[in-house]
């Protein structure tokens, strides 16, 4: 294992001329020291460490080099290559959803439920009909009749049901966008209201324990005697934290282009997964996947809001046939907190009991959450209480009510992200109360097998992550007492958190084939929603078939393509890079010219482990005691998350994590109004997103991680483990700053308060 | 679709005929606020005139040595003005704490004042709100009020008023130049927004076809310093959660001179008269000031979620005063 911060560009050369403009990457965004190694770009093939890289130990060797590491040693894998489609989306070639426009093309319009629930009793589209270049107006009485399916989101203009504010009600056709809007605005509807509930609350007489949370897992756990261990425990944490809903808002809005022909639905949507989505509408529309094709060629952003299908497709599908003419539909970004769904605010008491010198004999993690009255979904916040420390005992639970709100749906690391604030915080809380340094709690209750379950870890370097990060940040020089630096107005503070994020594997399929040039052709439905997922699948392809990177095309984004699971949970890379790095083999053994694999038996077959990344997040804040304004300065984080396949674009998500978790810590909140039932923040101007100014010093790196039981690309997944624990250090370096804990986020300053 | 007519005038006389001569017509400036809210349907003029590229994006100088703000000067450009700077950093600063780079590079001075509420109430026409539609209620009061008045609110409206450089503006006693279809007339900034009452409807005095020609900001006062400051949940791009600008000078630890504003608290600008009044002629020190700005906010009628405002209004106050004092009696 290998202290991995300063790409080696050396690697780069065996790619060929096309990648000589890749020529400087680092990992600081302000360290010039440690991002100028620029690599040659000769052009002539690689030599350098090839055959260095082939350890198969799980081992804990932390090589402190900084420079000249030797990751990327096979083939192009590990070089920070460049995105292919770069270029692309710079010169705004590159096509996106709504910008597929096939001739005839018309445009549609949704209109929401303006009532909190109820029910539609009139609608009358006489007026709006009668506009010039309207076409039509959908309801529940005259839009095609679909099959129910599992996803209640999906189940639109179907019946007179409205089940929240901003439920999608009718939708507007024309022969314009602005004609469209208008149309829908001119539609008169009535609606007989019902009473509705949108408060959370722990008492609620509604509350219960489902049986499973997101991701399959158990909704309650208990591990020996918790009532017991806790009250026995010399030193004891209780403590609740809150969130309050949070929005994916990614850049590109939910948008579909659908037309028919000859009984073929084609749909451009804006989605982290073809596949899934054309299952979806074959479903819905009663109709072959193969009478389908869905096309997610670019993808601005989704952070899990595209990873399930949403209703634009399914409305920009049903508009078409109505129509009989090709139908864009954009989401408005006002209306997409309603419908794309959001991050379900929890409730989450956390009670730890300790010994003395720290090791923790119970750990008890209780969320309280909600969903809608559409479907269940709860977020599985309990979860890293299962995973993180070991324990004498445990209870970890959740309940749920389901409320008349938007349905909850998946954002960047469901579960992890706000049980890992939860739990981390409530580690840092353990610390004060016993004057122990909290990197040195943490590795006390460090183990090697999964509390839950005792399934022995793949691979866990979380001790190497925090020792680690540790040095780099400066960590030891701290002094633990709280409010003790204060520099003017400002008060400094340092804080630590754990990160972590399940390593998550779905079957896929890939082909390639060997092209009369020498060229290599690779198929798979992978999408890359802005990740670099193309150009990494390019290179396991390329390491695999020992060719230059700039031999291998390919193709992904299209459910025509071979069928893959979509991008989330961190699995893609893993999951798609498996089936690329298997056709390829298989081509190479075969020597023929084609080659098409499927993981299904490998995935199943894979043996019984846990397998997670870690990391460690280090967060110095500064709080404005004149106003209570929080600011991070620094935010240090060190993952080890098995092998990093492309040292640019991993680096990228990993701190694109770690900003989101930033948001989360500091700006980012939502409310729902009580009375009108609906979000209060839809735009991007009141949903704070952090800003550039937000982020001064922001740094990432990772421990390369080898560990031989998990898929041959070796890659853990990168998405998600950077918005996880990142809340958790920036609160407790606030704590650390001011003496004062605040256990409800944002930290904004109408909850930090004057503080001088 | 709706549709509007467009035109751009020539000269501020033919901009304000063209507004007599249009039903529902609406100056447009830089458009960062009204094309918004034509986007939401809280607008829907019939006619625009386009009165970015009149004669008025010069900053000149006065005969009494203040400077006269064109009405269609950018805001970035005026917060780079080297005389504004000079003369009047609170000016330069409020401007700077507004927004975001792209939109001060496109928003004009007359348009910043003219800015409508970012209540989400009144931006959503889903809602009842009284100052899109009078009479259907206030939707805020007894919503998400975090952001929204505790001064000078009435039942009608909570409301604030979103502009930095509007506070700035009320506290250096600027004047607003206006042509109407009755000819011209000067405004005191501090007086040229309103509060709700009953009518919340009605942001400003301006009468109907008004125009902004020009903001007009005296000499600085001699020995005075002034600085503005904010407090807003992100960095940047976010509306005060409340904002002080103050202008003080300090001679033999006497203040000789205060004037004091406050944002983010109420419909306008807050001028903090009450607060001037404790402050001038008393001994420059942190417990005048905290005497100041009680006298001031001890009028506030917070209601509920926004109660850290005041505590909030007062720290601001109360550090910005300090900190010109220190730097009048160095200075610096």
């Amino acid at each position: 294992m290998a202290v991995h911060d300063t790409p080696d560009n050396s690697r780069t050369t065996d790619t060929g001329s096309a990648m000589s403009a890749d020529s400087v990457a680092g990992t600081s965004s302000t360290g010039a020291a440690e991002s100028a190694t620029t690599g040659n770009a000769t052009g002539k093939s690689a030599t350098t460490g090839n055959t260095t890289r082939k350890s198969t130990t799980t081992g804990s060797t932390v090589m402190a080099s900084t420079t000249g590491s030797d990751s990327g040693a096979d083939g192009s894998l590990g070089a920070p290559v460049s995105r292919r489609e770069g270029a692309a989306k710079t010169a705004g070639e590159a096509r996106y959803a709504a910008e597929y426009t096939p001739e005839g093309c018309v445009y549609a319009w949704p209109v929401p439920a303006t009532v909190p629930r109820g029910r539609v009793t009139s609608m009358d589209a006489s007026d709006a009909l009668a506009l010039p270049g309207a076409l039509a107006v959908l309801t529940h009485e005259n839009a095609p009749r679909l099959t129910e399916p599992d996803d209640g989101i999906l189940y639109v203009l179907q019946n007179d049901r409205v089940p929240h504010r901003g439920w999608y009600v009718a939708l507007a056709v024309a022969e314009t966008q602005e004609t469209a809007r208008a149309v829908a605005e001119a539609v008169r509807i009535s609606y007989e209201e019902e009473p509705h509930d949108v408060r959370l609350m722990t008492d609620h007489p509604e509350m219960y324990h489902p049986e499973k949370a997101n991701g399959g897992v158990p909704g309650d756990r208990e591990r020996g005697d918790f009532d017991r261990e806790f009250a026995a425990a010399p030193h004891r944490v209780d403590a609740t934290y809150t969130l309050t809903p949070l929005h994916n808002h990614p850049m590109e809005p939910h948008a579909a282009t659908a037309f028919w022909r000859d009984g073929h639905l084609t749909a451009y949507d804006s989605s982290q997964g073809a596949t899934t989505v054309r299952e979806a509408l074959a479903t819905l529309f009663a109709m072959g996947e193969e009478q389908i094709t869905v096309v997610s060629e670019h993808v601005g952003g989704g952070f899990g809001s595209k990873g399930t299908p949403r209703p634009q497709v399914v409305l920009a599908a049903m508009a078409a046939r109505h129509v009989e003419r090709p139908v864009k539909l954009v989401l408005p970004r006002r209306e997409l907190p309603a419908v794309v769904g959001h991050r379900a605010p929890t409730i989450q008491r956390m009670r730890l009991g300790a010994r003395a010198d720290g090791v923790l004999t119970a750990v008890g993690h209780d969320v309280v959450t909600y969903t809608s009255t559409v479907k269940e979904f709860v977020e599985q916040a309990a979860s890293p209480s299962r995973v993180m420390y070991g324990s004498d005992a445990s209870r970890t639970g959740h309940r749920v009510v389901a409320l008349d709100v938007p349905t909850p749906s998946w954002m960047r690391a469901p579960g992890e992200a706000p049980g890992m604030y939860a739990l981390e915080s409530a580690m840092d809380e353990l610390a004060v109360e016993l004057d122990l340094d909290p990197v040195e709690l943490r590795l006390r209750n460090d183990t090697q097998t999964e509390p839950d379950t005792g399934r022995p870890f793949s691979s866990r370097h979380l001790a190497d992550c925090l020792r680690e990060g540790a040095r780099r940040f400066g960590w030891y020089e701290r002094d633990p007492r709280p409010r003790m630096r204060r520099e003017g107005d400002l008060l400094t503070g340092t804080g630590v958190a754990s990160s972590a994020y399940p390593v998550l594997v779905a079957p896929s399929t890939a082909s390639v084939e060997a092209l009369s040039d020498g060229t290599f052709h690779v198929r798979v439905n992978a999408t890359d929603i802005g990740t670099g997922a193309r150009t990494v699948l390019a290179q396991v392809a390329a390491d695999t078939l020992g060719a230059p990177l700039a031999s291998v095309r390919i193709d992904i984004g299209d459910s025509d393509l071979p069928r893959a699971p979509l991008a989330g949970g961190s699995s893609g890379t893993a999951s798609w890079g498996w089936a690329v790095h298997k056709a390829c083999s298989e081509l190479l053994a075969s020597g023929g010219t084609k080659a098409t694999a499927d993981t299904t038996e490998d995935v199943q077959g894979q043996q019984d482990y846990a397998r997670h990344a870690f990391g460690a997040h280090f967060a110095e804040v500064q709080a404005d005691t004149v106003t209570g304004e929080v600011r991070v300065s620094r935010l240090l984080s060190v993952f080890a998350a098995g092998r990093i396949l492309n040292a640019r674009t991993a680096r990228s998500q990993f701190i694109g994590g770690m900003v989101m978790g930033l948001g989360m810590a500091l700006t980012e909140h939502s409310v729902i109004d009580p009375a009108t039932g609906g979000f209060v923040e839809r735009d991007l101007a009141s949903y704070h997103v952090p800003a550039c100014a937000d982020v001064p010093d922001i740094d990432a790196h990772w421990i390369e991680e080898d560990d031989p039981h998990l898929n041959p690309v070796g890659g853990k997944g990168i998405g998600e483990i950077g918005i996880v624990g990142t809340a958790a250090a920036i609160a407790n370096a606030l704590y650390h700053a001011t003496g004062v804990r605040h256990r409800d986020l944002p930290l904004t300053p109408d909850r930090v308060g004057v503080l001088s | 679709m709706k549709t509007f007519t467009f035109e751009r005038a020539a000269t501020p006389d033919q901009a304000v005929d063209a507004f007599t001569a249009h039903e529902r017509a609406r100056y447009l400036g830089g458009g960062t606020n009204l094309v918004d809210l034509m986007k939401l349907g809280v607008e829907s003029p019939e006619h625009l005139i386009d009165v970015s590229g009149l004669p008025l994006d010069e900053v000149e100088r006065t005969p009494e040595g203040g400077w006269r703000v064109g009405a269609a000067v950018r805001n970035s450009d005026l917060a780079a003005h080297p005389g504004v700077r000079h003369d009047h950093p609170v000016l330069s600063q409020a401007l700077l704490a507004g927004a975001s780079g792209q939109l001060r590079n496109v928003a004009t001075t007359g348009g910043n004042l003219l800015q409508r509420t970012r209540c989400p109430y009144f931006q959503d026409t889903s809602t009842p709100c009284n100052k899109r539609e009078p009479g259907t209620g206030c939707s805020a009061r007894g919503g998400a009020h975090r952001d929204m008045a505790v001064l000078g609110h009435s039942p009608h409206c909570v409301a604030t008023h979103p502009s930095d450089m509007a506070v700035a503006l009320a506290a250096l006693d600027a004047q607003v130049e206006v042509l109407g279809p009755e000819g011209r007339r000067t405004v005191p900034a501090a007086d040229f927004h309103r509060l709700p009452g009953d009518t919340p409807q009605q942001d400003t005095v301006l009468r109907p076809g008004e125009l902004v020609l020009a903001v007009s900001v005296p000499p600085p006062h001699e020995g005075a310093r002034s600085a503005y400051r904010k407090a807003r949940d992100r960095a940047s791009y976010a509306f005060a959660l409340a904002s002080v600008a103050a202008v003080l000078a300090v001679r033999e630890g006497t203040v000789t001179h205060a004037a004091l504003a406050f944002g983010g608290l109420a419909h306008r600008p807050w001028r903090a008269r009450a607060a001037e009044e404790v402050l001038v002629g008393s001994a420059a020190n942190a417990h005048t000031f905290a005497r100041a700005a009680d006298a001031e906010l001890g009028a506030a009628r917070p209601l509920g979620d926004n109660e850290f405002k005041v505590p909030l209004a007062r720290s601001l106050a109360v550090n910005l005063l300090t900190t010109l004092a220190d730097r009048s009696e160095q200075g610096a």
